[in-house]
């Protein structure tokens, strides 16, 4: 690939980069893709939250996956971290615990990919927390 | 780990300009970072308790440690730590540490936590500059989206892209 070092390298590359993206670009509306939230507090980047949303961020590039990485506050799982939430289009979301780089590359082959469950799920119990 | 942290201090408190400043001056043994934001502020009695590691404003939990571990950290390293804030005004962070102290804590991927802070919130307007020794690099979220022209900047593909860019920016200027 050739070396990009600057914002004009960059405009240059727009039609490289769009024929990339537009692929797979079927649906545009965050809600009809796969949406990651790891939880980046202070608990989940000292336990490599920022290592397995690189991961994440990664894997979802080299298998031409459409979906989202964002990132999201703690939510209480701290003995958990890194957590992950994952959306699948119309599907409740799904909380992972004790996620590495690893773990990251099992759930998206069983879970994503395959609807299989992988260890390490939050009870859903946080919607009771805050109200 | 720091930066990143406070960062989301920034984002959690709503912000919607956030700047990243870090110099790095070898000559004078300096490593400054400024972390300053719009974002909702802090009143006063709030201020005098964050840096208490018993003290945060979460309700999911009741410890608070980011600020906290900055502090000791900055101050162990023969540094310090200052926050501004005013509420509805906005926050300014800056942690200054003894460049070569044996405890100072190491930038570490500094263009892997930018990035990964600009691109997963692309609605914030996001600047970073990194000047080290009168040398400096600087990248802006709408910079960024103007150079993109339409292109999404939290779209996976385009990350490995975007990371090689500030790296090879930021070996230029001799950082890490």
């Amino acid at each position: 690939m050739e070396k990009i070092k600057s914002l004009a390298d960059l405009r240059k590359m727009q039609d490289d980069l769009r024929a990339k993206i537009s692929l797979r670009e079927k649906s545009n509306e965050p809600d009809k893709r796969i949406q990651v939230k790891v939880a980046m507090a202070t608990c989940g980047i000292a336990s490599g939250a920022k290592e397995v949303m690189e991961a994440f961020i990664e894997e979802f590039t080299k298998r031409n996956i459409d979906a989202v990485v964002t990132q999201t506050g703690c939510m209480g799982y701290c003995y958990a971290e890194p957590t992950v939430e994952i959306t699948k289009p119309g599907v409740e979301p799904i909380t992972f615990g004790y996620v590495d780089v690893k773990k990251a590359s099992k759930i998206i082959d069983k879970y994503i990919l395959n609807n299989e469950l992988v260890d390490g799920i939050i009870p859903v119990n946080y919607h009771s927390i805050d109200n | 780990m720091h930066i990143m942290d406070i960062l989301q201090n920034s984002i959690r408190a709503g912000a919607t300009e956030i700047s990243l400043e870090i110099r790095e001056d070898t000559l004078l043994n300096l490593l400054r970072f400024n972390i300053s934001d719009n974002g909702c502020g802090m009143a006063p009695d709030v201020l005098k308790k964050v840096t208490d590691p018993f003290f945060t404003t979460r309700t999911t939990r009741k410890v608070g440690l980011g600020l906290s571990l900055l502090r000791q950290n900055a101050e162990r390293s023969n540094g310090s730590l200052k926050i501004d804030s005013e509420t509805g005004k906005g926050t300014v962070v800056e942690a200054c540490f003894e460049y070569n102290h044996i405890d100072r804590p190491v930038l570490g991927d500094i263009a892997g936590t930018v990035l990964l802070t600009l691109t997963a919130h692309p609605e914030i307007q996001f600047r970073y500059l990194h000047n080290r020794n009168g040398r400096s690099f600087e990248l802006s979220t709408i910079a960024l989206k103007d150079a993109l022209c339409g292109i999404p900047i939290n779209e996976p593909a385009l990350y490995p892209t975007l990371l090689q860019m500030v790296k090879e920016n930021l070996k230029d200027i001799d950082v890490n």
